[in-house]
């Protein structure tokens, strides 16, 4: 497998990620190394095997639905790069 | 004496303290001003004295209130991972730059109430993602014992703060080896437990199958101590694993009489440089002569682990930042169109390039069409590894081998090709893969002009082992010196 830079372009818009085409042309030689290197592991009979998702292969745990913990409203927002009368603000989403 | 306190033992200086010998202030003063002569190894990203000196005020007066627990008044120094409510969190990443977290990370939090006192947040590659910290955002640390040679990463201020003895110990993070690799390079003991065993809540997620927290310490017996109050079960982490706290110290007397010690062949495999492998045979023989038994083993899968964690690593990697949006906390570009074109270049500008690849890459291997392919695949061959540590297990009691394939490398040998980087997680990342708990114990230097680089000895244990994994480690370190030396430059 190889990729070309146009996948390159489609991948990082997935990711959300901007590219230009210069980084998508440098990053294309080295995905394509890492892919080649990852190649390795698909040649191997993995008919039957349970795919491992977890170390010690837990189950989710539920909690209660009950109020564990009370968000600091002012510290959660403190960090935001813009807000507005105590709401996080993004640009204009809605005309 | 005050001059000698970086080259004391925790049990020593937790003496002192109880004797009222010695005042949490008086040690945190010494450890601050060793951070500040030393600033030129670029270790730690934040440092606070006015906050580090109120909570060693508070363990003091904890004290004189009658508490006496082992750590109350050590100092630690924190991983830029672990989010702090004191210090800025920036997973060494200009995406995070200034961010001051509304919480705590719990093992911060259960290290604090044990009476530990913050030195600071040391740096780290950016996001936990590399092995050489030349990815940090804030520029590289340096390696204690030779400034041409890289520390390791991920957590390679936590390990070049405890090599220089500016920090007595350190918390880390190991996904793949990031605490074992910087721990071999710069020549201290490195403890990553069972995963599920420490708390994820708070560790900035990188690969949260893999995240471990751990640490870094001067010895095996440290590590025990400090061990024993940051792991625990906690409700906020959903992986944690819900056992009762224990005593990791337990087991250090004991005797190596009779250990069964499995050695991987495929740990000794071409590749292996000679002055490491000479140093780690030279360890193994100890053991020996102490009375273990060393059996020959093999985990024929072990080298896919690398092809299998750039696979699971990179796709949770790009699945947990992709909370990094420019919107609740982080960088968000200055020019930008609409609200994808915000989150876009916001993103582009405050990732760092390896970052970026490995979300690229874990975006493709979980795209359509790819997934079962890849990801799936990877999680079916990790599983085929964790199998053979099973079944490893049945023949003796720890594996033991070289923790990386050469000493420390040089800034620039390997960081224009990830290829070749990533291979520095060979001997690493099965166990990581695996789950089980494993340290990093000096055992010597390098040949040559690299006689000044050290050798690390991997040794792994059986899931929740972490108890007789440390007490061998212990053992060794009662019979050898290699632990405590110390790089000329900062001994003083």
């Amino acid at each position: 497998m190889s990729l070309c830079k146009e996948d390159v372009q489609r991948i990082a818009h997935l990711a959300r990620l901007a590219i230009t085409d210069d980084e998508a042309r440098r990053t294309l030689a080295q995905l394509n190394d890492i892919f080649g290197m990852i190649e390795r592991m698909r040649a191997v009979d993995t008919e039957g095997i349970e795919p491992m998702s977890h170390p010690l292969d837990g189950a989710q745990r539920l909690r209660a639905d009950a109020v564990t913990d009370i968000p600091d409203r002012e510290r959660n927002l403190a960090n935001a790069p813009a807000r507005q009368d105590g709401l996080f603000l993004v640009p204009r989403v809605i005309e | 004496m005050s001059d000698a306190l970086h080259q004391l033992p925790l049990a020593e200086l937790a003496k002192r303290l109880a004797a009222r010998e010695l005042s949490a202030v008086e040690l945190a003063r010494h450890f601050l001003g060793r951070m500040e002569r030393h600033r030129g190894l670029n270790a730690f990203l934040d440092v606070r004295p006015e906050v580090t000196l109120a909570q060693a005020q508070a363990a003091d007066d904890r004290r004189a209130r009658g508490e006496a627990g082992a750590l109350l008044g050590i100092p630690i120094a924190h991983k830029d991972i672990f989010v702090t409510r004191d210090f800025a969190s920036t997973a060494a990443s200009r995406m995070l730059e200034g961010y001051m977290s509304p919480f705590d990370a719990t093992v911060v939090d259960r290290l604090a109430k044990a009476g530990m006192v913050t030195l600071g947040k040391v740096n780290c590659d950016e996001f936990a993602m590399g092995s050489s910290n030349e990815n940090s955002a804030y520029g590289p640390v340096l390696n204690p014992w030779d400034a041409a040679a890289v520390p390791g990463g991920s957590s390679g201020g936590s390990s070049a703060a405890v090599a220089a003895r500016i920090a007595p110990v350190a918390t880390a993070t190991d996904t793949g080896g990031s605490i074992r690799e910087p721990a071999a390079f710069c020549g201290i003991t490195g403890t990553k437990p069972t995963y599920g065993r420490p708390s994820r809540w708070g560790m900035i997620a990188f690969a949260s199958s893999l995240d471990t927290a751990g640490l870094m310490t001067v010895s095996a017996e440290d590590a025990a101590w400090v061990l024993s109050a940051m792991c625990g079960f906690d409700p906020n982490d959903s992986t944690s694993v819900d056992r009762p706290d224990e005593d990791f110290a337990r087991d250090l007397a004991w005797p190596v009489q009779g250990l069964r010690i499995g050695v991987p062949k495929e740990f000794f495999a071409p590749g292996l440089q000679p002055d490491v492998e000479r140093a780690v045979r030279a360890a193994l023989e100890t053991y020996r002569s102490m009375g273990a038994t060393l059996v020959d083993i093999s985990l024929p899968n072990a080298e896919l682990g690398i092809p299998v964690y750039y696979v699971v690593a990179p796709a949770e990697c790009s699945s947990n930042l992709s909370r990094f949006d420019g919107v609740r906390y982080g960088h968000r570009a200055k020019d930008h169109g609409d609200l994808a074109d915000m989150i876009k270049r916001s993103r582009a500008e405050g990732f760092g390039p390896e970052p970026k690849r490995r979300i690229l890459i874990g975006t493709y291997v979980l795209s359509h069409g790819y997934y079962d392919a890849y990801y799936i695949k990877a999680q079916q061959v990790r599983r085929l590894i964790a199998n053979e540590f099973q079944q490893a297990f049945t023949q003796c009691d720890v594996i033991a081998g070289p923790v990386t394939t050469s000493v420390a490398f040089g800034f620039g040998e390997k960081a224009a090709d990830p290829v070749s980087m990533y291979m520095s997680d060979l001997y690493t990342i099965p166990g990581s893969l695996a789950g089980v708990p494993s340290v990093s114990i000096p055992c010597g230097f390098g040949d040559g002009a690299n006689a000044s680089r050290p050798v690390g000895l991997q040794l792994m244990a059986n899931y929740f082992d972490e108890a007789r994994l440390l007490g061998v480690a212990h053992q060794y370190q009662l019979a050898t010196d290699w632990h405590r030396r110390v790089p000329a430059a900062f001994a003083a």
